[in-house]
């Protein structure tokens, strides 16, 4: 195992430099994600019109794999419908988590494939998957915080 | 006074720096040659082990007491007649003694066999602290402490109306004796502090501590989970009334602890858990314990376990704290000045008087990512919180990346530590 499997470049582009790390003053939804294990907190926001994600950020602070993730996901979901972003995290999730799936549904992921190598790394699936499941709550409009334990 | 020169031996030159080595001096690689798993490899490169704050590694002599145990002697104690069972009880008993006498313990029965600090503690805050604390009373502990020093006095508070005080720590990560003293009011009614930081290294003075804490007629309780395995412990000389420790960072197993507790303490204070072993005579109207240090023992113990610590205690005479005192000082002083050279990184606990443990942070980069490519670089160590959030608080980070040192480390486990973290700034560059 090499750590440029894990650390691709794009991972650590995202990492240095997030996208959508801002809050949203009019956003339609928003939700807190805590890591118990690391501390590393992030709040996510989600703008909806009709069916359509217009908008998602996040503000916070973590490793770069979980900063990377929330920046890389944030691009990946704007002008998503609902249930197409709700696919799109279930696939990055799979891909995360050691079960791939198949190689069209890895293509999906555009830049998200770059996480592949995680899946690898048990002690770090959680960092990818923080801003995952924090998403996922806004867009399902749940308060309560989630944690990753 | 000018220090004097040893005689001269007649007839010998000694060129300064070509002196024979003693027989008994410090020899690190005969040391590692004791650690079977130090041989192993993790991805390829050879194991740099610099996490022993968190467990150490343990000596072939603590394996091979263990398989012993089961494959010639396992028994349970102080129940049988038969022949195991006997020499069970006297393996177990005898190490009783052992601990006693690394402690400087004065009697055998003021120690007390737990599943390791965390149970030690909660043991204390428990048994003593429901008899003894109240509405308005106070618990006096430090900003330095592990989350096993913190938790179980916020739980005997929370039952008995008590409150938690906590004495604040200097941008070194130092408490400072005056502000100690400060802490202690009318009111306290025990003290609980660390012996040693498991997430910075700060050595406190527990002996000024405990004279300040009994010159007000307040008992002490010293966790001394991570100082065991660094520096002479000696609870006569310290005073304190209770000391805590755990096996599995004195090269010792997991799952096995210890409670000293000075005997008039202890036999003043109800028992812990109630169940087999720990009584003198059950009937269903009234039940009578047993004497100490039986009382605070219920359930069949971790047998194997003390007396792995018995071999890990062996071990450790073997070579002297004295002399791991002394190796590990010299590799924490060069560890701290290659590891603070290095540009971007940020020591935290800086305290003049600290022990084997290195906390830093890295400019731009989490200190989860440092450990997983350290880690991919065979090079062992703990990020995160270190079970010590209000540290990590105090300094207004998450988390810091934490190596630690033991007896078996070198100074090529700093340079290969050093050459890693070069290795993270290569790839977050």
């Amino acid at each position: 195992m090499d750590f440029e499997e894990l650390y691709q470049q794009v991972i650590i582009d995202h990492s240095k430099r997030p996208r959508n790390c801002r809050p949203m003053a009019d956003a339609s939804g928003q939700a807190e994600g805590y890591n118990p294990l690391c501390g590393d907190r992030i709040t996510c926001f989600i703008k909806c019109e009709d069916d359509v994600v217009v908008d998602m950020s996040f503000q916070g602070s973590g490793c770069a794999i979980s900063t990377a993730a929330a920046s890389l996901l944030s691009e990946a979901v704007k002008g998503k419908r609902r249930a197409e972003v709700q696919q799109l995290l279930r696939t990055f999730h799979a891909l995360v988590t050691g079960t791939p799936g198949t190689s069209a549904e890895i293509e999906s992921l555009g830049k998200l494939a770059a996480f592949r190598g995680v899946a690898e790394f048990p002690t770090r699936v959680k960092c990818a998957t923080l801003a995952l499941h924090t998403m996922q709550a806004a867009l399902e409009g749940r308060p309560e915080e989630i944690t990753t334990e | 006074m000018t220090p004097r020169k040893p005689p001269a031996v007649p007839g010998r030159k000694v060129r300064p720096g070509t002196e024979e080595p003693r027989p008994d001096a410090f020899d690190v690689e005969r040391v590692r040659a004791e650690f079977p798993v130090l041989g192993r490899t993790v991805y390829g490169k050879p194991l740099v082990y610099l996490d022993s704050a968190a467990t150490a590694q343990k000596p072939r002599a603590v394996i091979d007491a263990l398989a012993r145990f089961y494959l010639e002697d396992n028994a349970n104690i102080h129940r049988g007649v038969h022949y195991l069972s006997e020499r069970a009880t006297t393996a177990y008993e005898g190490c009783r003694d052992q601990v006693r006498a690394f402690l400087g313990a004065r009697e055998t029965c003021e120690i007390v066999f737990t599943h390791g600090t965390t149970e030690s503690i909660n043991l204390v805050a428990s048994a003593w602290g429901r008899q003894n604390l109240g509405p308005g009373d106070e618990v006096l502990i430090t900003g330095l402490e592990h989350h096993s020093n913190i938790v179980p006095w916020q739980l005997v508070c929370e039952a008995t109306g008590a409150t938690l005080k906590v004495v604040p720590i200097t941008d070194a990560g130092e408490v400072r004796l005056k502000d100690f003293e400060q802490g202690l009011t009318a009111r306290t009614r025990l003290v609980a502090v660390s012996h040693m930081s498991n997430a910075l290294g700060t050595i406190n003075p527990v002996r000024e501590m405990t004279a300040l804490a009994h010159a007000r007629g307040v008992p002490i309780l010293v966790d001394g989970a991570q100082a065991v395995a660094h520096l002479p412990v000696d609870v006569a000389a310290l005073g304190c009334d209770f000391y805590a420790f755990s096996a599995h960072k004195i090269y010792g197993p997991t799952g096995i602890g210890v409670l000293y507790g000075r005997r008039d303490r202890l036999e003043a204070m109800s028992p812990y858990q109630g169940g087999g072993d720990m009584i003198e005579s059950v009937t269903f109207a009234r039940t009578t314990y047993a004497p100490l240090p039986g009382k605070f023992e219920a359930g069949t113990p971790n047998i194997s376990g003390a007396i792995g610590l018995g071999e890990a205690l062996r071990f450790v005479a073997r070579i002297g704290l004295e002399a791991i005192a002394r190796h590990e000082a010299e590799l924490l002083e060069y560890a701290t000045r290659e590891v603070a050279a290095i540009d971007g990184v940020r020591l935290v606990g800086t305290a003049p008087h600290k022990a084997g443990i290195l906390s830093f942070v890295l400019a731009g980069v989490h200190p989860h990512d440092i450990g997983t490519i350290l880690d991919l670089e065979g090079v062992a160590i703990r990020v995160g919180h270190h079970c010590a959030q209000p540290i990590m608080d105090r300094f207004g980070l998450a988390a810091t990346a934490r190596a630690s040192f033991a007896v078996y480390n070198t100074r090529e486990d700093v340079d290969a530590l050093v050459r890693a973290i070069h290795k993270v700034k290569e790839v977050f560059k």
